[in-house]
């Protein structure tokens, strides 16, 4: 049997942009901390865009600690519900416009955050990447790192857990 | 004499991101500190229900741990977090402000040790709990 013609990348692109888009850019907390995500494929990288009013230390000057923990937190949980919706984006189950509008669809909870601050975050841009260890039914473990220039000298890396979405039991 | 709670507001309020989260400091002592952050849609986590978003609750109990750090009569100076821990019992409830209480329980001469907690007007059931080390600069 013929092997089905794989869609044109533009398609492909265009259908995970658009669901990555929906799931970031309707979180008004994101917005306010300038971060984004950068794709490829499936992999995502959390991009802090530096702003003044990010700053914690002034005299240094230094990023927040808290905005550092936040970041984190967010590429946590953004990867962790990327990773659980993107078959389903894939297949079409899920599109973009349902991300948001569709009250079935939640998103994980977090149960418990902790950062490590291994340098001071200087006063530019901050990328970050998670790493989930384990995503079972009810509860997942994931790890952050962070950095600045340079991968190998990571300025903060953090551990969390999340309690998973539950869909609702069938009745009967 | 200097009112030591109006000199560290004015110090707290001064940081970029304070302001940005529009934190106020109710209170400060002798190795504690109460911050309040007032209700705020830009910082909501979850448009469908408008809780606020984990990351500010984090953000607000981090600079209510450093407060009470420096607030301590053994810290001479700064301070920078080593390392923050915050655990999350339930969402803040939409429209109300967050108020932290933290308390500086014990101080080395290089380490502070720190707990704090986040309420909103149910001041019986915490939304956050943090316990952090912190470092003691200026020495």
């Amino acid at each position: 049997m013929a092997r089905k013609r794989p869609e044109p990348v533009q398609v492909v692109k265009q259908r995970r942009d658009a669901a990555l888009n929906a799931l970031v850019e309707g979180v008004p907390y994101i917005r306010f901390l300038g971060i984004n995500f950068d794709r490829r494929g499936d992999e995502l990288t959390g991009v802090l865009n530096f702003d003044e009013k990010l700053i914690g230390n002034p005299l240094l000057p230094a990023l927040h600690g808290g905005v550092t923990a936040a970041f984190l937190e967010v590429t946590a949980v953004i990867t962790l519900s990327w990773e659980k919706m993107f078959p389903k984006i894939e297949s079409g189950e899920i599109d973009a416009d349902d991300i948001l509008s569709d009250d079935s669809i939640r998103f994980p909870k977090t149960i418990d955050f902790t950062v490590d601050y291994l340098r001071s975050g200087l006063p530019r841009d901050a990328y970050a990447r998670a790493f989930i260890n384990r995503s079972g039914r009810r509860y997942a473990s994931v790890r952050v790192e962070a950095w600045q220039d340079n991968h190998a000298r990571l300025f903060a890396q953090g551990t969390g857990h999340f309690l998973m979405p539950q869909n609702p039991e069938p009745k009967g | 004499m200097v009112n030591k709670t109006e000199l560290a507001r004015q110090f707290i309020e001064a940081i970029p991101h304070s302001r940005a989260l529009g934190l106020t400091l109710t209170h400060i002592g002798e190795g504690e500190a109460e911050i309040s952050m007032p209700y705020n849609q830009q910082l909501i986590g979850d448009p469908r229900t408008g809780v606020i978003h984990g990351g500010a609750v984090s953000a607000i109990l981090d600079t209510c741990c450093g407060a009470a750090v420096m607030s301590h009569p053994s810290a001479p100076g700064a301070t920078a977090t080593i390392d923050l821990r915050i655990d999350y019992m339930r969402a803040a409830t939409p429209g109300q402000s967050i108020k932290t209480r933290a308390t500086c329980y014990h101080i080395t001469r290089n380490v502070a040790f720190v707990r704090a907690t986040a309420t909103d007007d149910d001041a019986d059931h915490p939304v956050a709990t943090a316990s952090g080390a912190f470092t003691v600069e200026g020495r």
